[in-house]
């Protein structure tokens, strides 16, 4: 048993699952066990990935679909973050917006594509403006509950070493809130591809979404894969800052700093 | 803010502390109906009492935390209203910030925030070596120590103590007593010490004080040298207040001396 404990301990044990998968669903597509019709080979994927990349237009795609989740989630998040600052830190102000926000965030955001269609038409801003509304809602509900978890005990004694203001905040209650404020940014990261994805499916003229829908009118089912692919690699990418974030921010914290 | 000019509060050593038929309720619970108490500049005052006897609340009274309901509190002549620059208070959790360093949290206590001066500050209660480590990794007993030394670094004339070693095993809490000890005779500093533990209070104070159903119910000077030893002179103290928290009245004591 020393081996796989050794495997288990060697960096690339996070690997070997995918890796297996991949050469297992090669060989069945090879072996003709699996038609190639309903989903290609990984070999295949590649070949569309190598070509796809040589002409400009995978970067281009990836390019415009970054360009709009980013966007998206910088209005959304900082919506979301300047509201939970605001009904964590004043009482009236969450007694007048807690209860609204909360009642629209029961509401699907992707319900809302119809008539986000008409507002806006089928331009990037009905996009932006989805992935913002996806992304606002996580950060403000973390952001609010980090700033409500925050130690009582550690606000009198800022109050005590007279913090206040500006102060107060930057020494005080953002640091206390950041833990949750990251959590949140995590969420928000997953609703920011996965509303993506769904708005580009539906109109676009660019992003990858647009290359999967297109892809499928051709019958292209290595290009769809690779764009489902391509997403969940972004995902991981996203996911991946946002922990290295928490690393660097939460050093302080017992429980990460041993990671 | 404070109206005297800086110069002159370093100079003074201890506040001097007034407190003038002072009342506070919460809502309808009367917690302190009628304090009257003087503090010299400089004195070592203990207060004890049984739990939610009001000691902790007349503290925060003293810290400008809360506000009186009546009377007033004198701090050299001036009235207590909110949060003074010269006062410092000691939880009985050290409330560190523990995302920052132990020189930053220090570094909090005064104005200028000052490196060096916290550096100081911390190598006054021996923990220079650990300036930039984490709260998380030091132990309870040296986390009030960076607690005291973020308390003492702006020099305060005042200093209020809500049972700072309630919370510390036996060991650390002498070497904390002693620790408090020395830094009080060397800065002369005013300190209200409230604890239940009457050990303590004899071990520390010049003076301790009862709080009994929201009055001062006994007030006795400790007249022993120090260092403290726990000898004799001393269980005659602890003893002397100990029976009148617990109110054991003679007649038990004898019957108590006939049962032995």
């Amino acid at each position: 048993m020393k081996w796989l404990r050794k495997i288990v301990d060697s960096p690339i044990a996070p690997a070997i699952i995918p890796i297996v998968v991949l050469v297992v669903w090669q060989l069945l597509g090879q072996l003709g066990w699996i038609s190639t019709r309903i989903l290609p080979t990984p070999l295949a994927v590649a070949k569309a990935a190598v070509k796809l990349t040589l002409s400009g237009e995978l970067i281009q795609y990836i390019g415009s679909s970054t360009m709009r989740a980013l966007i998206g989630f910088g209005i959304g998040g900082a919506i979301g973050f300047i509201l939970g600052i605001l009904n964590g830190l004043s009482h009236t102000a969450n007694r007048l917006l807690d209860s609204s926000v909360q009642m629209v965030r029961n509401v699907p955001h992707l319900a809302l594509i119809p008539l986000v269609i008409i507002w806006f038409g089928i331009g990037e801003t009905a996009k932006i403006f989805l992935v913002a509304l996806g992304t606002f809602f996580p950060i403000y509900m973390n952001t609010l509950h980090g700033i409500r978890s925050i130690d009582p005990g550690l606000i009198e004694m800022a109050k005590v070493y007279r913090l206040q203001g500006k102060d107060l905040y930057r020494h005080v209650i953002f640091p206390g809130a950041v833990s949750s404020i990251l959590v949140g940014v995590r969420y928000a990261l997953g609703f920011m591809w996965l509303t993506l994805i769904v708005s580009e499916t539906i109109s676009s003229n660019s992003g990858i979404g647009y290359m999967a829908m297109n892809a499928r009118e051709f019958m292209r089912l290595d290009v769809v894969v690779l764009a489902i692919i391509i997403y969940a690699l972004l995902g991981k990418l996203s996911d991946t800052i946002a922990k290295l974030l928490e690393q660097k921010l939460l050093q302080w914290h017992p429980n990460y700093s041993k990671q | 803010m404070s109206h005297s000019p800086q110069g002159a509060i370093k100079e003074a050593k201890g506040a001097y502390v007034s407190i003038d038929s002072v009342g506070k309720s919460f809502g309808d619970k009367q917690v302190l109906s009628d304090i009257n108490l003087s503090i010299a500049s400089g004195q070592f005052v203990a207060i004890v009492g049984r739990s939610g006897c009001g000691k902790s609340t007349l503290l925060r009274l003293l810290a400008g935390l809360e506000e009186v309901s009546s009377g007033e509190i004198l701090l050299d002549g001036i009235a207590v209203n909110g949060i003074r620059e010269d006062t410092r208070m000691l939880f009985q959790d050290a409330r560190l910030l523990p995302w920052k360093r132990c020189v930053e949290n220090v570094q909090l206590g005064m104005k200028s925030r000052s490196y060096e001066q916290a550096l100081a500050s911390l190598e006054q209660v021996g923990l220079h070596e650990r300036a930039n480590e984490w709260p998380s990794v030091l132990s309870g007993g040296q986390r009030q120590r960076v607690s005291l030394a973020r308390a003492l670094v702006s020099s305060p004339r005042l200093l209020l103590l809500d049972e700072p070693l309630g919370a510390l095993d036996a060991l650390t809490r002498i070497d904390m007593q002693n620790l408090i000890e020395n830094l009080w005779l060397e800065q002369k500093f005013t300190t209200v010490l409230v604890t239940h533990d009457v050990d303590e209070a004899v071990a520390l104070a010049d003076r301790v004080i009862l709080i009994e159903n929201g009055l001062i119910a006994f007030d006795i000077q400790i007249t022993l040298a120090r260092p403290r030893e726990r000898n004799n002179d001393f269980i005659y103290f602890e003893k002397l207040i100990l029976d009148r928290i617990l109110q054991r009245g003679e007649h038990e004591q004898q019957d108590k001396v006939y049962a032995i």
